[in-house]
This record gives structure tokens, C-alpha cells and sequence, in this order.
């Protein structure tokens, strides 16, 4: 048996209380508590997390590159979304 | 049957090409699932697995001394220098496989001489200050080559660079710390010191690569802005690095043509000894062959661990199944 078996995992760090948690990277464990350990060892050596989350690569479905056009158009002609459309008479305070 | 309206496929292809040269131009990041030309992804797959492959045979000349620190102090900064090497070879092997190829793939490909590690690895630590040469001048010259790759047009290679420039920067200062300190001790101590730097001067001149001339790789390379600035170019600055801080160690650079030239404001040095480069990458350097067969022998000797991980873990899945159809009936 070789690591081929292991699965992928994506690692996911919080850097301190307060921030969400973020991806780090990948790595290869047998296991869950294999990728938790093996996370600590490779992505927090110089205390970089208080939390780690660690989620099999296969488990996270991703939006497709090729239509990531398409896919994003929507947001892309709705200025009036952002607080900057607004035209608002200068002097006017707290808005 | 040759056309003239290319079908549907070759358009498409030029589209995504297209797609593909304008997002490099404007210095924006290729990610994994994006189109890339399949020649973009094999010479990144050979140069990211050459470098993780670096990383890991790297440990052993260093891992030679960790017994013999001459302090508690010491031996922890090496343990700690030897596991980031680990670390980085790991952060390297996973945007490798970003691209497709498995770290199983590379380190066959490594184990059995298709690939290459850098030549600088097949020279032996000779003595304790060896490590400190090694700090300053090999993980020096590795951090010249690698903080323009922190830019590298392709997104997890640049990100795994991050990581590791900003903690090749202790390597290299705990390397320098350990040379000033011999260089200010005894004069035995003082000696050892310059005939380590004398030994690793000119094999960190070459981890630049073959004079520009002559490097195969490299222009295809900038084009796709993988790489940012030539092998010459990167040596020269590292030159000029150097020389200053060999002068605040009270150490010499064995090279008698070294000197400042005034109108290109840059050292002028001696010639390389290509020869010795070549040498080396054909596997005829001081520590090839022990090299690969310690690395084999370690990979051959941790399977069992890598087995018995594997075993608990698809008997836990077992015996979790076994406990819930147990308390469903």
C-alpha cells in the first residue's frame, strides 16, 4: 500500500481569535486525526493558527472556470449594490 | 485533410489560449482549474518537482550534524532548520499536484534518477561550520532565486513560495550567526570557518543555473513570467550581496578577480567552473549516489509506518459502520 491511498485534505487555519478561518493548503493523511496532526506539524510550526479545520479535498464542490463568466455576470451590472452610486448633496453628515 | 475554417475544437483551443496569454500579461495568477497550455504545466511540474526535490534530499547534509551540535541551542535551531526543509518539500509537492501529478508519482520519478534535485546537495558537510556555510551561501543563494517566484504567474507555486521565503530568512541568518561566531573564536575555529566558505563559495554560484547563453528553460520561462529574471542576472545580485557581509564576518570569498567595478556598479568575478557543474548533474559529484540510495532507503524503511496509518484508519471506518448498523438494530 502506498500514499496514493490517503486522501487529499484542505486545510483551513485561523490565525487568531476573531478572524475566520482561511486555506493554508493541502496535505495527504490516512485520517482525520492524522490531518489535524499533520496540519498542527506543516502549516502552524511558528504558532500561525489557534484553530484548525481540515476538510477531504473530495467533499468541496467548486464553481467551474469556464463559465465563470456567465456564472459571476449578474453582480457585474448592479452598481446600485456599492454605497458610491449614491449622489448624496455635500454637507449632508452621517450617510 | 488539411481546412481552411479550423473546426470547433482548434477554436476553441485559441480562445482559451488567448484567455491564457492575456491573464499572464496582465500579471494576474493561473489557478489550477483554469486552461493552461500543456507545455506551461509540464515545465512548471519539472521545476516545482525539482525544487520540492531539493528540499528533501537538502536535509541530509544538514541532518549529518545534529548529533554533533555543539549546544543544546544549536542542535534545536538545526532540528527546526531540517523540519522546514521537510515542510517546504511538502508545500512544494501539493502545488505539484495541483497540477496533476501525485507526490507518490514525483517521488518515483526522484528515487529512480528521471528527475533532478539540486547539484548543491552532492557536495558533503565536512565540519561543523559547514552548516553555517550552508545558511548563509546555499539557503542565501536559494532565497535570491526564490523571492522573485513569490511573483510567479501560477497561483500555487507563488503561494507555497511565500510560505517558504519567509522562513528561509532565519536559515540564513542562523548560518551567518553560526560563521561570526566561529570567526571571532579560536584561530582553529577561525580556519574551519573560512575553509567552510572557501569549499561552498562556487557551488552556490552555480545553483544560479547555466550562464544565460546556455540555459535551455529559461526564455520560455520568463515569457510565462514563471520566471522573472535571468540566471546572470540573479548570481550578479547575489555577488554583490555577498561581498559585504563576507567582510563583516572577517571571512574571505576565494575567488582572487573579485573586485568593484566602478562603471557598472555591480562585482566583477572570476569564471565558473562549468565543467564541475556538469560533472555533478551527470551524477559524478562527492555525494550523488549516497544521496538517492538514503533517500530510497528511508522511503523503503517508512512503509510500514505509512501502512499501518492507512490499516487503523479503514478499520476505524469499519468499526464506526459496524457500531451504527448495530444501533439501528
Amino acid at each position: 500500500m502506498s500514499t496514493t491511498d490517503w486522501p487529499l485534505w484542505e486545510v483551513f487555519v485561523r490565525s487568531r481569535r476573531g478572524l475566520s478561518h482561511t486555506h493554508a493548503g493541502s496535505l495527504h493523511a490516512p485520517d482525520a486525526a492524522m490531518a489535524l496532526r499533520n496540519a498542527r506539524d506543516l502549516y502552524t510550526r511558528r504558532s500561525e493558527g489557534i484553530s484548525i479545520w481540515v476538510v477531504p479535498s473530495t467533499e468541496i464542490t467548486a464553481s467551474s472556470p469556464d463559465e465563470k463568466d456567465s456564472f459571476f455576470d449578474p453582480a457585474a451590472d448592479k452598481p446600485y449594490r456599492h454605497p458610491t452610486f449614491y449622489e448624496i448633496p455635500e454637507g449632508v453628515r452621517h450617510l | 485533410m488539411t481546412t481552411m475554417t479550423p473546426d470547433a475544437g482548434t477554436q476553441d483551443e485559441a480562445a482559451h489560449e488567448a484567455r491564457f496569454n492575456a491573464t499572464v500579461a496582465a500579471d494576474e495568477r493561473i489557478e489550477p482549474r483554469d486552461w493552461m497550455p500543456d507545455a506551461y504545466r509540464a515545465s512548471l511540474v519539472r521545476q516545482i518537482a525539482q525544487h520540492a526535490h531539493s528540499e528533501i534530499i537538502g536535509m541530509q547534509p544538514e541532518a549529518n550534524w545534529i548529533t554533533r551540535a555543539p549546544s543544546l541551542r544549536r542542535k534545536a535551531i538545526l532540528i527546526a532548520k531540517v523540519q522546514d526543509e521537510a515542510g517546504h518539500g511538502l508545500y512544494l509537492y501539493s502545488a505539484a499536484e495541483t497540477l496533476g501529478t501525485g507526490r507518490d508519482e514525483l517521488l518515483d520519478r526522484l528515487h529512480t534518477g528521471r528527475q533532478r534535485y539540486s547539484s548543491i546537495f552532492n557536495y558533503p558537510t565536512l565540519t561543523w561550520a559547514d552548516v553555517g556555510a550552508v545558511g548563509w551561501l546555499v539557503d542565501g543563494a536559494a532565497i535570491t532565486n526564490q523571492v522573485p517566484l513569490c511573483r510567479c504567474s501560477y497561483g500555487p507555486y507563488a503561494r507555497a513560495m511565500v510560505r517558504i521565503c519567509k522562513e528561509e530568512s532565519f536559515h540564513q541568518r542562523q548560518g551567518y550567526e553560526l560563521l561570526l561566531a566561529l570567526s571571532q573564536g579560536t584561530e582553529a575555529q577561525h580556519a574551519m570557518a573560512q575553509d567552510a566558505v572557501n569549499r561552498w563559495w562556487w557551488p552556490s554560484l552555480m545553483m544560479f543555473g547555466p550562464p544565460d547563453d546556455e540555459s535551455g528553460h529559461s526564455t520560455q520561462s520568463m515569457a510565462w513570467r514563471i520566471k522573472r529574471h535571468s540566471n546572470d542576472e540573479l548570481r550578479q545580485r547575489f555577488v554583490d550581496i555577498c561581498v559585504p557581509q563576507a567582510k563583516s564576518l572577517g571571512l574571505t570569498l576565494p575567488d582572487p578577480d573579485l573586485s568593484w567595478d566602478e562603471e557598472r556598479e555591480h562585482h566583477t568575478f572570476g569564471p565558473i567552473d562549468w565543467e564541475e557543474f556538469r560533472e555533478v548533474l551527470r551524477g559524478n559529484g562527492p555525494c550523488n549516489e549516497q544521496r538517492i540510495s538514503q533517500r530510497r532507503t528511508a522511503h523503503e524503511e517508512g512503509a510500514w509506518v505509512r501502512e499501518a496509518a492507512a490499516e487503523y484508519a479503514a478499520k476505524q471506518v469499519q468499526q464506526q459502520r459496524h457500531t451504527r448498523e448495530e444501533d439501528i438494530a
